[in-house]
């Protein structure tokens, strides 16, 4: 990441766009820099909850990269870390007492995990990496993009598993309820967390298969 | 460099917006966190009464459809608070904190409990709120009683943090249909309480199954709660059935 100082940058620059779209594709957080599996895991059975978990980071992300972005300046370097923490976590906060006031079912479904977006290693990863030697906008950018990047992978991942394991998309019955009378059966183990894993895996094997700058050389 | 002074003042300033504006945020969002709350609550009352087609849009109509009668009883079994007219989620016994009076129960004080009288379709039900701790953490409910105060319609149960497909099985219809039909006391009029039985109701006697469910496997501390729970709130309501029982 550049540090170059710009007069006048236009708002949608290219290079502010490779903000957005690098975290989608070649510099994904899940499927290549392979951080914020945990919640990946956790939350994918259903899509509505990764939909929410990933408006919920998306907010969390932005907001704390443009607050961290406006702050760095005046950082003390020793507790740096410190301050980050302490700008997610009351972010998260907010996030959680939000959800309780107007999504009350999905907040219960989420349970710790809109807690643990405090823990996920991407919002930390962002923060130190980028919005500390960044201005806001780009920081904000940067967040946006990555929190797209990862909810993207929790959808398509959701999708398969509430499809096989649940019959249904976004709750609506999607399987035709004759398939189940000629022997067709959901699939329980795409409800538990280690087929979200192979999941993952198989998006990682496909994007590396059209992705060949993702592909290391073989010494 | 940055002197320690200034390290001091800023993590000191930090926090301290931090904490404003969360509180700030707690202040605003709290009406609403509650609303969400009483409807929820309200759903697993009507739910363990056997009322279908409750969503969180219409708990609060429905709630004050179903629900005729609010009481409030105390440690004899007397009726202190009856709430018939009105909003009934202004009720006195809708807002009581049970925590509050079972706690007082367990140091021998008065306490005061509320119970809810429904009106099915002509058919007069009773829900009696259960609360009692869990593995993990606290677990509550709602049982249903027929007119003779003695027959389950239906029961809820729901926790706050039960290990999941284990003892959070308790907040599941497999587990909680099984109460239909039970009894809470003998034909000699004697309180038995249900008890959730380890290996099965298989294994009481046959007069005793009545009053028994299979605990779930693996679930056994999360099972004694709600076994422990039954039997010390249904105790403290134990005055008042007993009183309105013999009529």
């Amino acid at each position: 990441m550049s540090e170059e100082k710009q007069e006048r940058e236009p708002l949608f620059s290219p290079k502010n766009l490779k903000l957005v779209k690098g975290p989608i594709n070649l510099d994904n957080p899940i499927t290549v820099q392979v951080l914020g599996i945990c919640s990946a895991l956790a939350v994918t059975a259903k899509m509505k909850p990764a939909i929410v978990m990933t408006i919920s980071v998306m907010v969390v992300l932005a907001a704390s990269n443009v607050v961290i972005s406006l702050l760095r300046n005046g950082i003390p370097p020793r507790i740096r870390i410190i301050v980050q923490l302490v700008v997610i976590a009351s972010m998260v906060i907010l996030v959680d007492q939000v959800l309780k006031a107007f999504v009350y079912d999905i907040s219960k479904q989420l349970s710790v995990f809109v807690g643990l977006i405090i823990t996920n290693c991407i919002i930390m990863g962002r923060l130190e990496a980028f919005a500390m030697s960044n201005k806001p906008w780009p920081a904000f950018l940067d967040g946006i993009g990555n929190s797209l990047g990862y909810g993207l992978i929790l959808i398509i991942v959701a999708f398969f598993r509430e499809l096989f394991g649940s019959g249904t998309l976004l709750g609506l019955q999607v399987v035709p309820p004759g398939f189940y009378n000629i022997g067709y059966e959901n699939n329980g183990l795409m409800i538990l967390p280690p087929m979200a894993l192979i999941t993952v895996g198989v998006i990682i094997w496909v994007q590396r298969y059209y992705t060949r700058e993702l592909i290391e050389e073989n010494k | 460099m940055y002197s320690n002074g200034y390290i001091f003042r800023y993590a000191a300033i930090l926090v301290i917006i931090a904490a404003a504006v969360l509180s700030t945020a707690n202040m605003v969002l709290k009406p609403f966190q509650e609303r969400n709350m009483a409807i929820e609550k309200m759903g697993y009352i009507l739910a363990s009464a056997d009322i279908k087609g409750v969503n969180t849009k219409n708990a609060i109509e429905k709630f004050n459809d179903y629900v005729v009668e609010e009481i409030l009883v105390n440690s004899k079994g007397d009726v202190i608070d009856s709430y018939k007219e009105g909003k009934m989620e202004d009720g006195k016994a809708f807002k009581i904190n049970m925590k509050e009076e079972l706690y007082k129960k367990s140091k021998g004080q008065d306490f005061e409990l509320p119970i809810y009288v429904i009106n099915k379709d002509g058919e007069t039900i009773y829900v009696l709120p259960l609360l009692g701790t869990g593995l993990w953490g606290p677990i509550w409910g709602n049982m249903a009683l027929k007119d003779d105060l003695n027959t389950i319609v239906g029961v809820t149960f729901d926790h706050k943090g039960e290990t999941p497909g284990l003892g959070a099985e308790i907040a599941t219809k497999q587990f909680q249909d099984q109460f239909i039909g039970k009894k809470i006391f003998d034909d000699n009029g004697n309180f038995t309480s249900i008890k959730v039985v380890k290996g099965g109701v298989k294994t009481l006697p046959e007069a005793a199954r009545i009053h028994g469910v299979d605990a779930i496997s693996g679930g056994t501390i999360t099972s004694q709660g709600v076994d422990a729970m039954l039997s010390n709130v249904l105790e403290s309501y134990l005055p008042y059935l007993e009183k309105h029982r013999k009529k």
